[in-house]
């Protein structure tokens, strides 16, 4: 790890350990929730209970969710070298990400706001919500708060931090086995705590809804339209014969 | 030819009282629980009326089922796969718990605790959805017996679609009970609009399930469905429907609703049908031809080729004697008075029905004329008004299949009813194209028939026993949590198709705290029951 000097244990913990526990638990969650929990991997729709507020929310929100996480890959996960290297100007691409993060801003700040509103408001579909639920909306708003904050407060109005030179160090170096700490550890409060609420998220992903975004069925685009099932097309295997699967004990077929 | 064979269903309106015993039973065994409270797989509707949920046949408005483009090929009513996928955040074609009803409970403790007094208790109907007060405004039987009908039955879709003179006699009112069930359809529009895969039409029976643990609730089978006969369980996110009580048919029992009826009014039988003939036939260029069409992919099965060649392609040789019992290919078939439910949405339901000759026949009766043949041709003729009705729900407005079933229904009764008192009637029964064997098989069919004739179910095959339990696994989980009836197969010891033992656990042993009696987690569902007052 390059340059460990001058670095507190607390930043070790905070900036290294964590990011990886985070990460941790998010694979392993996967894993487990997908295995034992296929029945719990919904949206939990509530389109049933209120649909004229969800009709612009959810596909506002949705949409510009999108858009930010695009941000991100391009922002943090592309290296500024890289856009350089493509001939691609820091005053141009400055201006470009402040615009398309406004954008996105702004859809998420609306969509969020629908959404948020009838979550608190609509007693129907206030009386869905669970616990997990709860959490997740409220870590998810926290970063997206803090988000609006750095892109418009900011990039767009304010002394246009360059998170590329310090944050996105970090964070790729955590895929590389080689963070650099100091960089995460001078940047402004705003950016730590942004990304602590992210590695929050991060960790609750797995066993929230959330889920349901990596069950996007593209694959409907191709299929038969009309599924047919055999009752003995799925024979299942014993338990330990099959190699690729395994199940929780005293599951039987 | 591809041969596949299907259960089939047969529901003889005439005899339907409107009791309501099948929703109930229906209900008691499959949706009796938190989440599926406003759910009846089988619901008994008032006609003329908007039914449950309301307006549901204004596919104009909900989208369901099947309609041709203008190259007369064959495509969801609800868009494209593209669009499908586009509009997956918000499905713009999905009714709301309003147009089913906001199911209710009471606060019976308050009965039972209230202090001695004078003034009896009462109490208000509560939410499930929000635990709070309410006042109940529509229901799954708002309307029975034509309740409310001079303010909302001109709103029944097959009223506004018959011609306006039709609407202002509507004062010689008629109305019948139209018992629904989910179609089991050939060509099910709600498997095709289902992104995830996760519904299926079974190969062996036809039965149409969803995989509880393959779906992600983004409900879209809900709107594809033009019966609406897919629902939203809302507390686990996941769709449900009817199972055509498939670990009963198995066993080679009559699904549940059947088999409680009072009135015997349904029957199950195998159809056989050419696989490779049901798009073509979805996509009659005429709606009108609809019918007809659907009846050209039946196969016959006492035809030598056919049997030999669905014995040739797997299918077990009692199934293919059991399909040459069928009791729904006499009705379909054989006599051609049971007629598909709103073949228009070109699904091919495959729940089919007997139209009800008593609002010709209470007319004729009423006016004074004997109940003979003449006269209720004459009737049959004249009382359009229920004709065209009758015309708009099965056969998609052509007036000739349904006028030729009744008048077969009335030529029988006429021809059975002199016989009894020793007369000759002076009828043709080829006149309706029925033969005097005809005659009297229908009859037998139809008014004397027994459990064993009525009921012509073969059991699932012994040697896939171990096979099914999976599936049992699959779709039955989600019974197993929230009070479910705990029909899991998981604790099962093993020998299939006898998996279905009514009392093989207490219904009362159920779930608690997100974790269902099998012990498999949820962790989506909210633990306070709604009822309780989750705010
Ligand atoms: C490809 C991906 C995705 C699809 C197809 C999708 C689809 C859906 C659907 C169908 C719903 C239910 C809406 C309803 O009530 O009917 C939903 C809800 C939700 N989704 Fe997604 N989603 C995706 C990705 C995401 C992502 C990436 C996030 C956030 C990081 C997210 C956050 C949420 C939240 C918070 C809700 C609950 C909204 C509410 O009712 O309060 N989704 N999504
Ligand atoms: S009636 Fe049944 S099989 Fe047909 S589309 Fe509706 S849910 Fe599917
Ligand atoms: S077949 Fe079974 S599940 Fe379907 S409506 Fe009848 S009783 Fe209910």
């Amino acid at each position: 790890m390059s340059g460990t000097q001058g670095i507190t244990g607390f930043q070790l913990l905070w900036w290294v350990i964590l990011p990886y526990l985070a990460l941790t638990t998010f694979v392993i969650g996967h894993v487990w929730r997908y295995r034992y929990d296929q029945f719990g991997w919904t949206s939990r729709s509530t389109e049933l209970q209120e649909k004229k507020l969800l009709k612009w929310g959810s596909p506002i929100f949705h949409y510009a969710t999108f858009g930010a996480i695009a941000g991100h890959v391009i922002g943090i996960l592309i290296p500024e070298s890289w856009t350089h290297a493509v001939g691609i100007p820091e005053n141009y691409y400055h201006w470009f990400s402040a615009a398309a993060g406004t954008a996105a801003a702004v859809g998420i700040v609306v969509g969020i706001g629908f959404l948020a509103y009838r979550r608190l408001f609509v007693p129907r579909v206030r009386a869905t919500t669970s616990a997990v639920d709860w959490l997740t909306l409220i870590l998810l708003a926290i970063v997206i708060a803090l988000g609006i904050a750095e892109t418009v407060g900011v990039n767009l109005l304010g002394s246009a931090y360059d998170y590329r030179q310090s944050v996105a160090l970090w964070f790729r170096g955590l895929f590389v086995a080689n963070p650099d700490v100091r960089a995460i550890a001078n940047a402004p409060l705003l950016y730590q705590v942004h990304a602590t609420a992210a590695w929050a998220i991060l960790i609750v992903w797995p066993f929230s809804r959330l889920v349901h975004a990596w069950s996007y069925p593209v694959w409907y685009l191709w299929r038969p339209f009309v599924v047919y099932r055999s009752r003995v097309a799925a024979h299942p295997n014993e338990p330990g014969t099959s190699g690729r699967r395994w199940r929780s004990i005293g599951t039987r077929y | 030819m591809r041969i596949m064979a299907q259960v089939c269903m047969v529901m003889n309106i005439d005899k339907c009282i409107g009791c309501h015993t099948c929703s109930v039973t229906c209900k008691q065994t499959w949706t009796n629980r938190p989440g599926t409270e406003y759910v009846y797989f089988n619901n008994v509707e008032t006609k003329p009326g908007l039914g449950y949920p309301a307006r549901y046949e204004d596919q104009e408005q909900w989208k369901g089922g099947w309609e041709l483009d203008r190259k007369g090929r064959l495509r969801l009513r609800g868009g494209s796969r593209l669009r499908r996928l586009a509009s997956i955040f918000y499905n713009p074609d999905l009714p709301t718990i309003d147009e089913y009803h906001d199911p209710f409970t009471y606060d019976y403790d308050r009965l039972i605790t209230a202090p001695a007094g004078t003034k009896s208790p009462s109490v208000s109907a509560r939410s499930a959805l929000t635990g709070r007060d309410m006042v109940p405004s529509w229901g799954a039987n708002w309307e029975d017996d034509l309740a409310g009908a001079p303010a909302r039955a001109l709103h029944d879709p097959n009223i506004e679609a018959m011609s306006e003179k039709v609407k202002l006699d509507f004062e010689s009112v008629f109305m019948f009970y139209l018992p629904r069930i989910c179609e089991h359809c050939l060509n099910p529009s709600c498997v095709a609009s289902c992104p995830s895969g996760a519904m299926y039409k079974r190969e062996e029976d036809g039965i149409v399930l969803v995989d509880q643990d393959r779906c992600r609730g983004w409900r879209f089978c809900v709107s594809g469905c033009p019966y609406k006969k897919v629902y939203f369980n809302h507390r686990t996110g996941k769709a449900e429907k009817c199972t055509l009580c498939f670990p009963r048919i198995e066993a080679g029992l009559p699904t549940i609703c059947s088999e409680t009826c009072p009135g015997r009014l349904r029957y199950l039988g195998l159809m056989l049908y050419d696989a490779d003939a049901v798009m073509a036939a979805a996509a009659t260029p005429d709606a009108e031809d609809l019918y007809e069409a659907q009846r050209d992919v039946f196969l016959d099965p006492n035809d030598p080729e056919v049997a030999a060649a669905a014995e040739a392609q797997g299918i077990p040789h009692d199934w293919v004697v059991a399909a040459q019992r069928s009791p729904t290919y006499a009705l379909i078939m054989r006599h051609r008075v049971a007629l598909p439910l709103h073949p228009e949405y070109r699904t091919m339901p495959m729940v089919w029905y007997i139209p009800p000759l008593s609002p010709v026949a209470d007319a004729a009766t009423a006016v004074g004329y004997e109940e003979n043949a003449d006269v209720i041709f004459g009737a049959i003729d004249t009382l359009r008004i229920p004709l065209e009705y009758l015309a708009n729900l099965f056969t998609a407005g052509r007036i000739s299949p349904v006028r030729d079933a009744l008048r077969r229904l009335a030529l029988v009764r006429t021809v059975m009813r002199a016989n009894q008192l020793g007369q000759h009637p002076d009828v043709d029964l080829s006149d309706v194209g029925l033969t005097e064997d005809d005659a009297e098989d229908l009859f037998r069919l139809l008014a004397i028939a027994r459990y064993e004739d009525r009921y012509v179910i073969p059991p699932a095959h012994a040697e896939q026993a171990g096979r099914l339990l999976a599936q049992h696994a699959q779709t039955g989980c989600s019974l197993d949590t929230d009070g479910g009836p705990g029909m899991g197969g998981t604790e099962d010891d093993g020998s299939g198709v006898e998996s279905f033992h009514l009392n093989r656990r207490d219904s009362d042993d159920v779930a608690v705290a997100g974790r269902d009696a099998t012990g498999r987690l949820h962790l989506l569902v909210n633990e306070t029951p709604a009822t309780g007052g989750a705010l």
